[in-house]
């Protein structure tokens, strides 16, 4: 049994990697991709709500800074995309002769796969540090964080010259490896990246969350004040681990954004910034496996839903949030853990009562 | 009890929420069917896409041309279907929403070509949704028919194009202006848009027209989609025309009413401050208000109020199937058309399954709409005719100025200094074939 | 000096519009706590009670018509509040403390409300009210059976379960009558049409419009503040909300009935909310989205003011107008146009509606970076829990 649980995940990957390929076509293969692609942001969002209680509503900043790192360097290095003096054709309906100069680093692979997790994770150190050295925490932090994101929406937004404004920029016919990015064998290839990466982002997020660093942000997250007359300062703890969120969201972004053919301000609207919190209330807080079974989970309900029926999916979407609110609040994973449906068995008669001793249980955490 | 009471209702909200959910999918299932011919009629089905948003902001537009769609597969198929070398198909649409969201039209496009197959996708309204699936239709080689009037510069093989380009709608409408208030208000415009690509380069087009004129762009402003505040763009007009002038409006959906309500509370009234927008039409005067919009000025290929007997058939079917107080308009119009295009083209290509062959075919195919004959050029967009009209207190259009016959079009602008000279013409057998200098 | 009075004429009306939808959110984010994200949706509703009223009195003409606004402000005031009353007693009061947790939960509600105006129908109404009240009686008539079953929750579940089940095929059978299946509103905008005496100007000073509506909008918000003052601070109610406020245990103890307390906080939080969105109708267009307009913005305005401030409120909002209207429309350039290159560039760039909200967000943030509470912060025990 033991062995069994060890091997889990080990069988989950080998699925993922080779059967899924096999037994789905293109488009449900990247959607998949995508999927996975999204759980990296989860698994972002458990890290600095399910673990340190910030709720941020902002993620969709560090998500599309990574899609348009990666976007800008496949549109600079392809060369049916370039318009008459070499740079991306888009610039010309703008009357922009000259590449503005924060695209140029983008010429380079090297830097872009540097970029596209370091600039997310400058700009979240940034933001974040700004907000947590004057202990602004709680609703505060989640509606500053919300203007933040709707600065750079705006700014993304309104800026068509620097980088195609409302239009967003597309991969799909960028070339990669002198192959199209769109083409099913890159996508495929991409699906695979994203597979490997994942179960690399979950190592991440454990190594941040166990030992003493993890219970730092656990006892940031249940008694910030308590914490800091303990005479820790919280505010590099804090600032740390939303950094590192911002790196995993800016991977994320990268990968969907190679995997969905476009990057656009719309990954940067309130609501999809909202929707990644619901991925991670869904898979369970505060666990690690909770918010990539959300995420995987939530959006395939949502393309299920919205290829049926699309004006139910806003429905489906409202009961969801107010369902896991109130009486799953741990979510799935988390439910199940606790012993949910064990006790649902046993109220029916069906499984022996667990006998449990809470005190027990609060006492058993190790104590480091 | 009270807990007990609020648990109780807790719970039936919650159920409520998800009784609704079951409730509109129940709903959708039973709505989507059209006729119940028998099957015996037709030798085959033909699955054809149509992708518009359903939800979210654009829903408000994109579901009239959802609805102007299934109309015209219901006549062809009540019609004995398309005939494709001897034999008659029905057309079936796939719906899928794009849900206002540029990346899902992408996603949807994908969709419907890789898991449902069809064989022509009919779709998008905003300028930002082409160009989101405009890299997909292109890497898969597939075929898209885009509805709208946009700002050009633009020519895809893998697109057809059945809206005006600048040359058909911006820039009559601009001349017309400048005839007709130029020489009271002087040669000058105030532009003011929304803040995304086709206000942006529509307006690029006409500052560099009004150059070419010898008159002057004042200003120009953009309000993000959505926004309702337009105190400053108030001020601003007020300023560079104290005494009345010409403004032109690309402004999107809710801003517009935010614009005219304000407008007319601000005294700016249309007798002094001539308006002319591009993108008004009969379905935004009803919700504007026509008392708002009397007296401006919109520039369309078709207008609900045309006075010819196929734009009143159009009207009649339209509102027999849909309801008596729904309108038609321009939008409505070229979604209508490009089903027939479509139609008339597989018909002689006797294939719909060869896309290239069809698109081959496709040039050269007239079709008589309801605003007279169009016909697709070998750039993949259409001819249309150009109307000037202003709107009237029952929010129809008083027709001013009619071109009369077709105007061809060109994608790629003539004013703008980077795309001078250039064309775009898919019968030639060259690689640039989407634009290359005459 | 005519420039200058015209633009704060401009900021301050931008800002009494920011102040109206914000009143109602600085009561329930203030003294609640209850961070209700469906509040721009609750301003929605309103405009629909408003369009409702038009299209009722509109065959009546005349004087009658000319007086529907008034009338649907109050209409508005009380249908959102009392749906605002119910959602309180069903869903908030279940959150009470997890103000996150209310967060994403109002934000569940206003995607259904958003999705239940554009689909209501007639027969979607009747199958929801067969639905819930099938599910009512199944859940008592369990109650009185099996209450005390270890599975009696579960049984509950799957009895609220059947009880959607039934009200989904309600609905399927209403809908198969065309009227009844008529959607009241649609995904469309809606026409509300401002009446007479506000569409025009109200005349001018020297050579200043004073646009009708804008002035009535600064009145009815000045209107509204004065009132809500008036029962905060000098009626009985207002002082228990500010006992529950401050101390709630110890509110309970000396018999202030702290349940109804917080339904009629609400109730008046989402009602004002309604009052909002019926004074919107004048400015912009009425829809489904018309609450995500204005909800970061309101946020803003309370953060920025100091929460369960009143007077930072107002300062925050018509501060926000100003910066808004001065920046957008460009008159630093007029009133400076010698400034150094740089700075013109600057101010060039952020001249523009959408450029002049980034500005706003960004100094909001660096505000914050001083006076991290907002202008006037909270004082006392409870701030910091």
């Amino acid at each position: 049994m033991k062995l069994f649980q060890r091997l889990v995940p080990w069988i989950l990957l080998a699925i993922a990697l080779f059967i899924l390929p096999a037994a789905l076509d293109d488009f449900r293969l990247n959607l998949f991709g995508r999927y996975f692609a999204l759980a990296i942001t989860a698994l972002a969002i458990d890290l600095i709500w399910g673990y340190t209680g910030l709720l941020s509503l902002g993620q969709g900043i560090f998500f599309s800074l990574g899609g348009y790192a990666v976007a800008m360097y496949l549109m600079l290095n392809t060369k049916s995309l370039a318009g008459g003096n070499g740079i991306p054709k888009f610039f010309e309906n703008y009357g922009v002769a000259e590449l503005p100069f924060f695209w140029k680093p983008f010429w380079s692979p090297a830097f872009t796969l540097i970029a596209l997790w370091v600039i997310p994770a400058v700009v979240a150190g940034l933001v974040g540090w700004l907000i947590f050295r004057n202990r602004i925490k709680g609703v505060y932090f989640s509606i500053i964080t919300q203007a933040a994101l709707m600065v750079f929406f705006h700014f993304f937004n309104g800026q068509q010259k620097l980088f195609d404004g409302t239009n967003g920029l597309k991969t799909s016919t960028s070339e990669l490896f002198g192959q199209l990015v769109g083409s099913p064998d890159m996508q495929v290839l991409f699906y695979r990246l994203t597979v490997i990466l994942l179960p690399l982002a979950f190592l991440v997020c454990r190594y941040f969350t166990t030992g003493r660093f993890g219970d730092a942000l656990i006892a940031i997250r249940d008694d910030e004040t308590r914490f800091r007359f303990a005479g820790f300062n919280s505010v590099p703890f804090k600032t740390i681990v939303f950094l590192v969120a911002g790196a995993l969201c800016g991977i994320s972004g990268a990968l969907y954004t190679v995997q969905s053919g476009i990057v656009s301000p719309q990954y940067m609207s309130i609501s999809f910034s909202i929707e990644m919190v619901i991925w991670v209330a869904v898979g369970g807080r505060g666990t690690l496996v909770g918010p990539i079974i959300g995420a995987t989970v939530v959006n395939y309900l949502r393309s299920l839903v919205s290829e049926a029926l699309p004006e139910a999916w806003l429905f489906v979407q409202g009961a969801l949030f107010i369902f896991v609110v109130v009486l799953m609040p741990d979510g799935i994973y988390g439910w199940v853990t606790n012993g949910g449906l064990r006790s649902l068995l046993a109220a029916f008669g069906i499984a022996k009562k667990a006998k449990t001793y809470p005190s027990l249980d609060e006492e058993a955490v190790p104590v480091d | 009890m009270v807990r007990n009471l609020s648990r109780r209702l807790f719970a039936g909200l919650a159920t409520t929420a998800v009784s609704l959910t079951l409730v509109s999918c129940g709903g959708g299932g039973g709505g989507g069917g059209g006729g119940g011919e028998s099957a015996g009629k037709f030798d085959g089905e033909i699955k054809v896409g149509i992708l518009h948003s359903l939800s979210g902001t654009m829903a408000i537009s994109e579901t009239t041309l959802k609805e102007v769609e299934e109309m015209a597969i219901k006549e062809i198929n009540d019609a004995g279907g398309v005939k494709v070398s001897g034999k008659s198909y029905k057309i079936v649409p796939v719906i899928e929403d794009g849900a206002s969201d540029w990346p899902t039209f992408a996603e949807k496009s994908q969709k419907l070509i890789d898991s449902d197959k069809v064989a022509v996708v009919f779709g998008g309204w905003t300028s930002a949704s082409r160009k989101a699936m405009l890299p997909v239709y292109e890497a898969k080689n597939h075929m898209l028919f885009y509805p709208i009037q946009y700002e050009g510069q633009e020519c895809s093989r893998n697109i057809f194009y059945t809206g005006a380009v600048p040359n058909q709608q911006a820039e009559p409408a601009v001349d017309w202006l400048m005839k007709t208030y130029g020489d009271k208000l002087g040669k000058k415009v105030y532009l003011v848009g929304s803040d995304y690509v086709y206000p942006r380069t529509a307006n690029t087009i006409i500052k560099e027209q009004m150059k070419a004129l010898g008159g002057e762009t004042v200003g120009e402003d953009y309000i993000p989609l959505g926004n309702t505040e337009v105190a400053p763009i108030i001020a601003k007009i007020k300023k560079a025309f104290p005494n009345g002038g010409i403004i032109i409006n690309t402004l999107n959906g809710d801003s517009n009413v935010a614009l005219f309500k304000q407008f007319k509370a601000a005294g700016i009234d249309p007798a002094k401050y001539p308006i002319m927008s591009f993108s008004i039409a009969e379905e935004e005067i009803r919700q504007i208000g026509p008392e708002y919009t009397t007296g401006t000025f919109a520039a369309w290929n078709f207008f609900m109020s045309l006075d010819t007997p196929a734009s009143k058939k159009f009207t009649s079917d339209f509102q027999a199937m849909y309801g008596a107080d729904r309108v038609t308009g321009d939008p409505a119009e070229s979604a209508y058309n490009m089903l027939y295009l479509w139609k008339n083209a597989v018909e002689k290509a006797g294939t719909y399954e060869d896309l290239d062959k069809v698109r081959k075919t496709m040039i050269g195919i007239k079709f008589a709409a309801p605003q007279g004959e169009i016909e697709m050029f070998p750039n993949h967009h259409t001819s249309e005719r150009v109307l000037i009209g202003e709107a009237e207190a029952n929010g129809q259009f008083k027709i001013l100025e009619d071109s009369k016959k077709a105007i061809p079009p060109v994608p790629w602008n003539q004013f703008v200094p980077e795309t001078k000279g250039f064309t775009c013409d898919w019968t030639q057998d060259r690689k640039d074939a989407g634009k290359f200098k005459m | 000096m005519e420039l200058f009075f015209s633009q704060i004429l401009d900021g301050l009306s931008i800002g009494s519009v920011l102040l109206l939808a914000a009143t109602g959110l600085a009561i329930v984010f203030g003294l609640m706590g209850v961070i209700n994200l469906a509040h721009g949706e609750f301003m929605m509703l309103g405009a629909y009670v408003t369009y409702v009223v038009q299209s009722a009195l509109k065959p009546m003409g005349g004087v009658i018509f000319e007086l529907y606004f008034p009338v649907s402000l109050v209409l508005a005031f009380i249908v959102t509040g009392l749906i605002g009353v119910l959602l309180e007693r069903t869903l908030i009061r279940q959150l009470y403390g997890r103000p996150l947790e209310t967060l994403l939960a109002t934000w569940g509600v206003s995607l259904i409300l958003i999705q239940l105006i554009r689909s209501v129908s007639t027969a979607m109404m009747l199958g929801i009210i067969i639905g819930v009240a099938s599910g009512l009686i199944v859940s008592k008539i369990l109650r009185a059976k099996f209450s005390l079953k270890p599975f009696f929750t579960y049984l509950n579940g799957l009895g609220w379960a059947a009880s959607i089940l039934i009200g989904l095929i309600a609905v399927n059978i209403f809908d198969k009558v065309r009227p009844l299946a008529k959607a009241w509103f649609g995904p469309r905008n809606i026409d509300v049409t401002a009446p007479k005496w506000l569409q025009g100007s109200w005349g001018m000073i020297g050579t200043i419009e004073l646009p009708g509506l804008r002035i009535f909008i600064i009145l009815l918000s000045a209107l509204l503040l004065l009132a809500t003052y008036w029962f905060l601070n000098k009626s009985v109610w207002g002082l228990r909300i500010r006992a529950v406020t401050q101390n709630r245990q110890m509110s309970n103890c000396l018999g202030i009935p702290t349940d109804r307390v917080d339904s009629i906080t609400f109730g008046i939080g989402s009602g004002l909310a309604g009052v909002a969105g019926c004074a919107i109708t004048l400015l912009g267009s009425v829809g489904p989205n018309l609450g995500a307009a204005y909800i970061v913005s309101c946020f803003m305005v309370i953060v920025l003011g100091g929460v369960g401030n009143l007077l930072g409120t107002v300062i925050a909002a018509m501060l926000l107008g100003i910066i808004q209207s001065v920046i957008g429309s460009g008159t630093l350039l007029t009133v400076f146009p010698d400034m150094p290159a740089a700075a013109r560039g600057v101010t060039e760039f952020f001249a523009t509606t959408s450029m002049s909200l980034v500005l706003v967000f960004i100094f909001i943030i660096v505000f914050l970076q001083f006076r991290p509470n907002g202008m006037f912060p909270q004082k006392g025990r409870s701030v910091d829990a």
